[in-house]
């Protein structure tokens, strides 16, 4: 009886609570067989060169030559350099551009959308179509358009008797021809956030408030506006993300120029990798990039309390 | 009343957004002599030059054939890798699974430009530059695929698969034949952003190759325009050659690619 008895635990379980399943060897070989195929180059093509590119950070390196340390170095010379001042301005310059135009035409799009109007659904995909076209078509395209000689903008604005500026030609216009391409491309991808925002607002709050003699823009200040505000978020948590890391547009648009008066910050670290040859100060700047994104997110998201209604 | 001016509105604004296509094939069938003051919107003598002249001088359809053949591989890989991992990170239990979890979803937070010199650095290490595995790698697997496609297999019920284990099936049997059918939606959306993202990525290529022959088409197209300077109707040719197999494919999905847009956010 007492052999018995120190055995029970694995002779006799519980009758009804389900065993626990063993963790055999083949268990685990389950486990490496569905997570190796995406572990293996997430750590290949991601962690190893996040971690190396802190490495590299923290050396001055040209690629060619034996990399030398030099510490927190490029960190201290690229805050003091002036130059990284000015392709941070420039890209908050963008940013503050770019934001405010493709929110205010994604709304009334998404307002004048949600209505039943003819042709909707084909109104829509037009409005959408630029957004799954890719940056370099579209920055070649609107490099065309805005072309000082010949383009179709400066054709239109001189019909009109108006004046002709150099767009990407000149300094003062080089950012805003960049703007406008971005506006123009990205504004069908805000109209279906807020689309979707819009639906999602219940009808009988809006049927309350026109019980309650409401107006059109009062329903619109109190009722629609409110309730869009988490789609409003997300609108503007992606776009700063997506702002902060232009590149494609301007590169193909201006080049950083003209006289690096369009240089965004992701355009000095290819810049300063490739054409300088200053990988070092290249992987400092992009952490640094990273830091201010991740603190405008996080600063965000703080705030949000403030202006942000749940439903 | 008020209606028909918002139509006119909302109509006068997608033609603003179609007209630029419009101007792109206008321009890429005017004559080239007659672009210095602007082409018109009715091209008197329209001719295929500029096409002729591309396909002279770049490799155009080897670069199409790249950028489809990137896309499709990046897009098939990323399901694959992507569901079973969903599938592990659902379904399976292990010790520090949570921490492996936030390690995937922490790769997520370190933008692109962080990668590209080390990458460079790593793909020149094993003489990996200017190939094709170089353009594939960082598609390869997407943790944002994985996340998304985990929570699709945790939403399907796991008396489903209890079920089969009964049945005495295996891991292998259970997600190809129970979770993989389920969970078609989220494939579909992961789907179109891996081609989508594969088929616009611009920063990477532009980093790695060098050869035309392993050029995918934004990268082709950027390099025409140091090429053309002056002759926009052959690049305003290669911008239409490029628009055309993203249009058709959007219009084959335009459905999953709004509403996956809609439902995730992102691009």
């Amino acid at each position: 009886m007492t052999l018995v008895a120190t055995k029970s635990p694995v002779t006799s379980p519980p009758p009804i609570r389900r065993a626990k399943p063993r963790r055999s060897w083949k268990h685990y070989g389950w486990v490496l067989f569905f997570l190796l195929p995406s572990a293996v180059p997430l750590v290949l093509f991601t962690i190893v060169p996040m971690i190396s590119s802190i490495w590299v950070s923290l050396h001055e390196w040209n690629l060619i030559s034996p990399m030398r340390w030099v510490g927190f170095d490029n960190y201290v010379s690229l805050l003091t350099d002036p130059q990284t001042g000015k392709v941070f301005l420039h890209t908050l310059l963008y940013v503050a551009g770019y934001l405010p135009l493709v929110y205010a035409g994604g709304l009334g799009l998404a307002l004048a959308l949600n209505r039943k109007l003819p042709a909707r659904a084909f109104l829509r995909a037009t409005y959408f179509l630029p957004v799954v076209t890719s940056w370099v078509v579209v920055a070649l395209v609107w490099k065309w358009l805005l072309n000082p000689a010949g383009g179709l903008v400066n054709q239109i604005l001189g019909f009109f008797g108006l004046g002709q500026p150099g767009w990407w030609t000149d300094p003062d216009w080089a950012l805003v021809s960049v703007i406008l391409a971005s506006a123009w491309k990205d504004l069908g991808f805000v109209m279906v956030i807020l689309l979707a925002g819009l639906q999602a607002i219940p009808r009988d709050l809006h049927e309350a408030a026109i019980v309650d003699g409401a107006s059109g823009w009062q329903r619109f200040w109190r009722v629609t506006l409110p309730l869009l505000t988490p789609s409003t978020f997300f609108v503007v948590v992606i776009s700063l993300i997506n702002g902060f890391q232009v590149f494609d547009q301007v590169y193909v648009m201006t080049g950083g120029g003209p006289g690096g008066a369009s240089q965004v910050v992701v355009g000095q670290i290819y810049d300063l990798t490739f054409r300088y040859g200053r990988a070092g100060e290249a992987s400092a700047l992009s952490w640094l990039l990273f830091v201010v994104i991740l603190a405008v997110t996080v600063i965000q998201i703080r705030g949000q309390r403030r202006w942000v209604h749940y439903a | 009343m008020r209606k028909v001016a918002l139509f006119s509105a909302v109509l006068v604004g997608a033609a603003i957004m179609l007209f630029p296509f419009l101007w792109t094939v206008i321009t890429s069938i005017t004559p080239e002599g007659s672009l210095a003051g602007g082409p018109t919107l009715f091209v008197e003598d329209p001719t295929l030059d500029a096409y002729r002249t591309l396909l002279d001088t770049v490799p155009m359809w080897r670069i199409m054939l790249n950028s489809f053949g990137i896309a499709v591989a990046a897009t098939v890989l990323q399901l694959v890798t992507g569901a079973m991992a969903g599938y592990g990170f659902a379904r399976l239990s292990f010790p520090g699974k949570n921490i492996v979890f936030a390690g995937y979803l922490a790769t997520l937070m370190i933008p692109l430009q962080v990668l590209v010199v080390p990458l460079f650095i790593e793909m020149r290490t094993f003489q990996l530059n200017d190939t094709y595995f170089a353009l594939l790698a960082p598609g390869i697997a997407s943790a944002f695929g994985v996340f998304l496609l985990r929570q699709a297999v945790a939403a399907v019920p796991s008396e489903l698969d209890e079920a089969a284990t009964i049945d005495g099936a295996s891991h292998l049997r259970i997600f190809t034949t129970i979770v993989l059918p389920l969970v078609r939606p989220t494939l579909a959306t992961v789907a179109v952003f891996a081609f989508m993202s594969s088929w616009n990525g611009f920063l990477w290529p532009l980093v790695v190759i060098r050869s035309p022959e392993f050029m995918t088409l934004p990268l082709g197209l950027s390099t025409l325009q140091g090429q053309f300077t002056t002759e926009w109707d052959v690049v305003m040719a290669g911008s239409v050659l490029s628009i055309i197999p993203i249009a058709v494919v959007y219009l084959l999905a335009q459905r999953h690619i709004i509403a996956g847009i809609a439902h995730t956010g992102i691009k």
